[in-house]
């Protein structure tokens, strides 16, 4: 069982979810007294009786002001079977770039709904945007549960509407779960609660501290981007040369034969070298360094894959973009493509659909994309650049798109990815594909 | 840092608790957990993999990348991830100290000895020089580590840097949450939340503008207590006052304070030999030690895991002038 689990929250500003959150943090003793002593006092400040828990998490100065929460934040907490990496996302419709970016690295995903609002449009477009980023699993907590007055049938209505989404989604069954809580009494966010005997489920913290965890898959082809070229040239290793990287997918052991993307240079793994001693073979999410049997010609932004299993090397490929700045895409946009170690000029040669998410369906050539839009378009790259499809692996089918003249990032990009569509058929294939997604490292 | 560093010598360690002990074993740079048939990183070793992996891109992607070293636990932490993302090659960058002048004896010799031992080059700026010749001046407080902004925004624009790694990780502090790992700064080394790239998977964005530059945060995922943890399975030196030992000290704001270059107890303040350990090393005049019998490793994880108290609320009665005043000094342009 993985002992580390990465989640991202997403729900509306007013659903409660700094309040679960913070809940989560006090409940499993991850807040510590001094941190706790300040909670206490700016909650008195306010004239509050009890502490708002909503204090733990909500840092800036301009959010407390506001009563809101600008951008991600990263909490951290572990219990004695797991540690946890939580990636909290403001739920205004404005910051889905949050969602976005909480999603890309989560292993599961926790959506708020209020239990007097039920399913909305908020949660409806969280839910596809976790699908889109390949995030394997939700949970939907339905908080203020008292304020229903832990009403089974209200809980029960959500959680059909909210299964028949996510399943449409290509969710698989199992993988989504609905949980009543109260995150300002603590019903079912660590503690079991007496006042919903109805429910027979784990609370929020036994469900995070059991599901299952994907592990990167080790059977997916190996892919490794090159990130620096070492050669020490010094006395005791004057003719070192070793390849630099992460292993983005799959299993690499000594002696394969692999190639060298773009170039199409051929050789085999003579090494597997690290800091600590020589290792027999590498997988995913490990930082290794290469050495190969031959001296080609080998640089930072190439990609090593095996020879009989490479991925395909494209200069025109169809991607979904989630678009994160406030200047919008039009057809013909020149921009950087950053894909694993290589950056390369691009052009958006197409805007081909717009994505809906609250019908789950797209519209065909939109004029343009704007902020928080989801939509396929056509690339073409001045250098060709071996993708994956995201649905495959997040890790080689992702890239970023950047503004060349002041270095913002404008869009996430997925290879591929197709929108979820409510018909039944493309629902099928991507609940297979979700099996193979890898959460990354 | 290590008991036998030599820029191309593998880092000297100590096995704790590894599986395997002799010739070619699979994942020995970390922890690695096997169910069934296939082998996952641990918590540790997947921090380890992430922080090798901040450097090197780092390495790839700037021209003129800087360490911020103090010889406190956490940049010789980063020093340490540094050798072994580079390892058999020297790291390819200098380190830089900015020097408040209140410091600890012991901390500066390490400091010295740590440099010497890899072979590199560290640059010094001190925030004295700025006081002598008054560009600025002392506070009444006397705590001179919000005085450190200047000096390292200077030493970053003389020296043309434009990648600054430091030991920040976003535990520490509610405002430090929301911070990237590649965090853009302006020309006045200004954070501001707004302006934060969407971080997405592990690509990083460090495209910047002339003048502009970017603090990167290889530690942003550790948590204190996986620090300690990976400092004892790594067998990593520290200075030896964040083990325990006897100091006189004195009590003020609810800190022990030790005597130094910022003066020492005032009237009723009185000074008292005690046995204590530093959680954190800072400008001595506002860094509390803690009454402690840890004197090894072990210890101190025990005593950091059934702590109440988090690491700088303890510690650092800087972080407790306002209550944001992490954000603050982060618009200032301070980490």
């Amino acid at each position: 069982m993985s002992d580390l689990l990465r989640l991202a929250t997403a729900g509306s500003v007013d659903d409660g979810k700094s309040t679960l959150v913070g809940r989560l943090l006090y409940d499993t003793k991850s807040v510590l007294a001094d941190t706790l002593d300040a909670v206490h006092r700016a909650s008195a400040d306010r004239g509050l009786t009890t502490p708002d828990l909503s204090l733990l998490v909500d840092g800036l100065r301009s959010e407390r002001e506001q009563g809101i929460t600008i951008d991600v934040a990263y909490r951290y907490f572990a219990t004695p079977r797991r540690s946890f990496v939580l990636a909290d996302t403001p739920g205004h419709v404005q910051y889905t770039r949050n969602t976005v970016t909480g999603a890309s690295t989560a292993q599961l995903g926790v959506l708020l709904v209020d239990a007097r609002k039920g399913v909305v449009e908020q949660t409806r477009r969280h839910a596809a945007v976790l699908a889109l980023l390949g995030v394997p699993r939700l949970v939907l907590a339905v908080n203020k549960i008292d304020l229903v007055d832990y009403d089974p049938v209200v809980f029960s209505r959500i959680a059909k509407e909210f299964t028949a989404h996510a399943l449409a989604l290509g969710f698989t069954e199992d993988a989504v779960v609905e949980i009543p809580v109260s995150a300002l009494a603590g019903d079912n966010v660590v503690e079991r609660s007496a006042r919903t005997p109805w429910y027979t489920g784990p609370t929020l913290l036994e469900h995070l501290e059991t599901v299952p965890v994907e592990p990167d898959p080790h059977d997916a082809p190996f892919r490794f981007p090159v990130q620096y070229v070492i050669r020490p040239r010094t006395a005791q290793f004057p003719d070192y040369r070793g390849y630099a990287g992460q292993v983005a997918a799959g299993t690499v052991r000594v002696g394969d034969e692999i190639v060298v993307l773009p170039s199409g240079l051929r050789s085999r793994v003579e090494g597997i070298d690290t800091a600590d001693g020589p290792l027999e073979e590498a997988f995913a999410g490990q930082s290794v360094t290469l050495l190969l049997a031959d001296d080609v010609d080998i640089s930072r932004g190439d990609l090593i894959a095996p020879a009989d299993s490479r991925p395909a090397v494209v200069d025109e490929f169809d991607a979904t973009v989630c678009w994160l700045s406030d200047k919008a895409l039009t057809p013909g946009a020149r921009v950087l493509v950053k894909h694993g170690t290589r950056t390369v000029q691009a052009i958006v040669t197409e805007l081909r659909t717009r994505f809906d998410e609250q019908r789950l369906a797209s519209t065909a050539g939109p004029d343009s994309l704007n902020l928080n839009e989801i939509g396929q378009v056509a690339l073409r790259t001045a250098e060709p650049v071996p993708v994956d499809d995201y649905a495959r692996s997040r890790r080689t089918g992702a890239f970023l798109v950047i503004d060349a003249a002041d270095g913002s990032t404008l869009a996430a990009g997925l290879v591929g990815a197709p929108l979820p569509e409510l018909d039944g058929v493309a629902g099928d294939a991507r609940a297979d594909n979700h099996a193979l997604v890898s959460p990354g490292p | 840092m290590h008991r036998e560093a030599v820029a191309g010598s593998r880092p000297a360690q100590r096995s704790v608790g590894r599986p395997g002990q002799d010739g070619m074993r699979v994942a020995r740079m970390s922890g690695t957990a096997t169910t069934g048939t296939s082998s996952t990183l641990d918590t540790l070793g997947r921090l380890e993999s992430e922080a090798i992996h901040i450097f090197r891109e780092v390495a790839g992607e700037f021209d003129r990348p800087v360490i911020l070293f103090s010889g406190g636990k956490d940049s010789t932490l980063l020093l340490h991830l540094a050798v072994k993302a580079f390892w058999p090659a020297p790291v390819p960058f200098p380190l830089l100290h900015v020097d408040t002048g209140h410091n600890f004896d012991e901390v500066i010799e390490f400091r010295d000895r740590v440099v010497a031992e890899h072979g590199l080059r560290l640059e010094v700026a001190k925030v004295q020089d700025y006081i002598d010749d008054g560009r600025l001046s002392e506070r009444p407080d006397g705590t001179r580590n919000p005085l450190q902004t200047v000096p390292l925004l200077d030493a970053i624009t003389s020296h043309k840097f434009d990648a600054v790694f430091g030991g920040g990780r976003r535990d520490e502090e509610r405002a430090r949450a929301k911070e990237r790992i590649f965090s853009l700064r302006n020309a006045f080394g200004q954070w501001e939340p707004r302006r934060q790239r969407p971080e997405l998977w592990n690509l990083y964005n460090g495209r910047h503008r002339p003048g502009e530059h970017v603090r990167v945060f290889p530690l942003s995922n550790w948590t204190e207590l996986d620090v300690w943890h990976y400092i004892a399975r790594e067998g990593i030196e520290l200075p030896s006052i964040y083990y325990a030992h006897t100091r006189d000290v004195y009590l003020r704001d609810g800190m022990w304070l030790a005597e130094g270059p910022w003066g020492g107890p005032r009237d009723g303040e009185e000074l008292i030999t005690k046995t204590i350990r530093y959680r954190t090393v800072g400008d001595g005049s506002c860094t509390g030690a803690v009454e402690s019998d840890a004197t090894d490793i072990e210890a101190v994880i025990a005593e950091v895991a059934a702590s109440r108290l988090t690491e700088r609320g303890a510690t650092r009665a800087d972080d407790r002038l306002s209550e944001a005043a992490m954000e603050d000094r982060k618009r200032e342009g301070y980490f």
